[in-house]
């Protein structure tokens, strides 16, 4: 168990650290940085913009570059935010834990509706619920996600159900505990339905397919032939027996990160998607490099859960690596 | 034969439906930058076939919008004054396919005004850019996608016919454009590009970039098909009478990639056509007053355009019937494919 968490872990940090050099690799190729537009400002000496160059270390080459911003990692401040004046890593944290909330609760919810209605579809392969399920999933598959999310606002400005922007009401500091949790869920609401509106036709239609294939193993027909109940012979025997589904799971959290960075923007959720946005608008690389490292972690994050969960849900797996 | 006629079937309705936006001068009545200061957020005119008196009429009409009494954007349609469509009408000159001029339109009202799908802030006819828009948001996504795919077919091949450390490094390199979510990528690589281009340069800079972004994917489907196809016994056959690398490759070893490539292409031509959407949308993209699909919508995020003009939103629904045309498509060719794998495998075991 331990080497095997070891080597994912190993594997995990190296990705992490290729991406790091990789985003660096193309800062070289970007024409202009952030005090390029001062250049045009005729109160600004060129001495100046040279000094503030020299000072941001701009004028270095870029291993020196890369390797005093793996030294400010380890210092824990990822980097010079120049549009803030400030350290990258409390701008990003801020962000991140917001894109974080968002994001998790559409993987789990979109798993968790995704999970039972691709195991009904494929027990009941070819009949009347399983062309329901997949006529919805490829009515749903067409709609492209903005314009999933531009509608689902309409409808909330319309109809006024749901606050739409922020992720809090104006007096949220003076509401109770109790009230702040329902005021973040109806904030909530939008930009996760969207999220799992649009995650959803593919992870039902994956799950079916693993299920449908699992479903003909000779392992269920023992266990069927036992006694044991259709429903745990279900989800406790053929679930997890469905492997291509915790990669699925991994390949999820990624889809949704990028789903929500546009959802972000869409309904003005102060996540890292609007924050990237200006801060590409501003080119303020280190923040771009910081947002783009902080959705590698999670999708590594993310990839090495599942890992974790193959490894505990799948015998097969577990006793392959065990040694001896 | 029937799983033939399927992908057939995709390709004529993809075809006719690119055929439309490729033709978008002909059947486009406006030309897409053609302001009209007189009627912004003009909404949709209804077309007609039945008049006041109840009457039947074989030509559709719309009647003139004026506002209603009292108000400053609401329209009302003024009954007494109908206008008929004029159909294969001469009006604003274009070129066709890009070097035919023409002046010949599919429909217009002579020298009237008529908007279909409603005007924008400038009063400029939705429908017009919108068929405009599409030449620039589906050639980003086939010009994409062809780049992707050559970028992948190449490398994937490469890595799986060579092997060794040519390999892992190919397919190290893979898994960390794999390892990010495509739109943070989209993002990165966006921010390292110059913002303030003209909308040509803008455009290749796009189709570029998400060209960039998906190669990894077709990549390591290449190289896996590489990796058995050179060990197939007619390859095998074929280096033992000294055929060359690139003879082996191109006569053996490539075509068998043929049906995983169309397969891709149709999976990525629409998620690419949606990538410029979202790219333009976030004011990233091709910009104004070039129409594209994505700054079709970009004015819609202001909540007041959102809740006022509803018809500014119908661009965001044009890319459902090409999504569902290219969903068949992928289908139709999987279905193909997988039909084709059992075949050849039973064959196999005959022999």
């Amino acid at each position: 168990m331990m080497r095997y968490l070891l080597r994912r872990l190993a594997h995990a940090f190296l990705l992490v650290i290729g991406v790091s050099i990789l985003a660096f690799l193309f800062t070289t190729l970007a024409p202009g940085n952030y005090f390029d537009e001062m250049r045009l400002n005729p109160q600004i000496a060129p001495e100046t913009l040279v000094a503030l160059r020299t000072q941001y270390q701009l004028n270095r080459p870029l291993p020196v570059r890369y390797a005093s911003w793996v030294n400010s990692v380890l210092h824990g401040e990822m980097g010079f935010s120049f549009a803030y004046n400030t350290s990258v890593a409390p701008l990003l944290l801020l962000r991140a834990k917001n894109t974080l909330i968002l994001t998790v609760t559409a993987t789990l919810l979109a798993w968790a509706i995704a999970l039972p209605l691709g195991v009904w579809s494929a027990e009941r392969l070819g009949q009347f619920p399983d062309r329901l399920i997949s006529w919805s999933t490829a009515a749903l598959l067409v709609v492209p996600d903005l314009a999933l999310a531009l509608g689902l606002l309409v409808l909330a400005l319309r109809t006024g159900w749901f606050p739409t922007g922020g992720m809090a009401s104006v007096d949220f500091e003076s509401l109770s505990s109790l009230n702040k949790i329902r005021d973040l869920a109806l904030h909530m609401a939008l930009p996760v339905a969207t999220l799992v509106l649009s995650a959803l036709p593919l992870l039902v239609r994956h799950v079916r397919a693993a299920v449908a294939d699992v479903l003909d193993a000779p392992f269920l027909l023992a266990a069927e032939g036992h006694g044991i109940p259709r429903r745990t012979l279900l989800f406790r025997y053929a679930l997890p027996a469905a492997n291509p589904l915790v990669s699925l799971f991994g390949f999820s959290i990624g889809a949704l990160l990028s789903g929500s960075l546009l959802v972000e923007v869409v309904m003005s959720w102060p996540g890292l998607g609007p924050f990237l946005l200006e801060a590409i608008l501003a080119r303020d690389i280190y923040v771009v490099i910081g947002g783009v490292l902080f959705s590698t972690i999670f999708l590594v994050a993310g990839n090495f859960l599942a890992d974790m969960l193959l490894y505990w849900v799948d015998p097969r797996i577990r006793s392959a690596s065990t040694p001896g | 034969m029937s799983r033939r006629r399927k992908v057939a079937i995709w390709l004529l309705v993809l075809g006719a439906l690119h055929g439309v936006v490729l033709c978008a001068g002909f059947f486009a009545p406006y030309d897409p930058v053609e302001q009209d200061r007189k009627s912004p957020y003009l909404p949709p005119m209804r077309l007609h076939f039945v008049d006041m008196r109840g009457q039947f009429h074989l030509r559709p009409f719309v009647y003139v919008l004026q506002l209603r009494p009292a108000s400053f954007d609401q329209y009302v349609e003024d009954t007494t004054r109908p206008r008929p469509l004029k159909f294969f009408t001469f009006g604003d000159r274009y070129r066709l396919l890009g070097f035919l001029p023409s002046r010949l339109h599919f429909f217009g009202a002579g020298d009237e005004r008529i908007y279909l799908l409603g005007t924008d802030a400038f009063g400029r006819d939705q429908l017009s850019r919108l068929l405009f828009g599409g030449q620039v948001s589906l050639l980003a996504g086939l010009l994409g996608a062809g780049f992707t795919l050559l970028i992948g077919w190449c490398i994937g091949a490469a890595a799986g016919y060579y092997g060794g450390w040519r390999d892992d490094l190919l397919m190290r390199v893979a898994e960390l454009f794999l390892a990010l979510p495509w739109l943070y990528l989209l993002f990165a690589i966006r921010a390292f590009l110059p913002l303030t281009v003209n909308p040509l340069q803008a455009f290749f800079l796009i189709v570029a970039v998400i060209a960039a972004v998906g190669w990894a994917r077709p990549a390591r489907l290449v190289r896996g098909i590489v990796l058995s196809a050179k060990e197939r016994d007619f390859v095998r056959a074929a280096r033992g009478f000294g055929a060359s690398h690139l003879y082996l490759l191109r006569r053996h070893i490539l075509p068998e990639t043929s049906s995983v490539l169309l397969t891709q292409a149709a999976i990525l031509i629409p998620q690419y056509v949606l990538a410029e959407m979202t790219l333009s949308f976030l004011g990233l993209g091709v910009p104004e007053p070039v129409p594209s699909w994505g700054n079709l919508l970009s004015n819609l995020q202001q909540y007041s355009v959102l809740v006022s003009y509803w018809w500014m939103y119908l661009p965001a629904l044009i890319m459902v019937p090409f999504f569902l045309g290219y969903l068949g498509l992928a289908s139709a060719l999987q279905e193909r494919a997988e039909a084709y794998k059992i075949q050849r495998r039973s064959f196999g075991s005959l022999a």
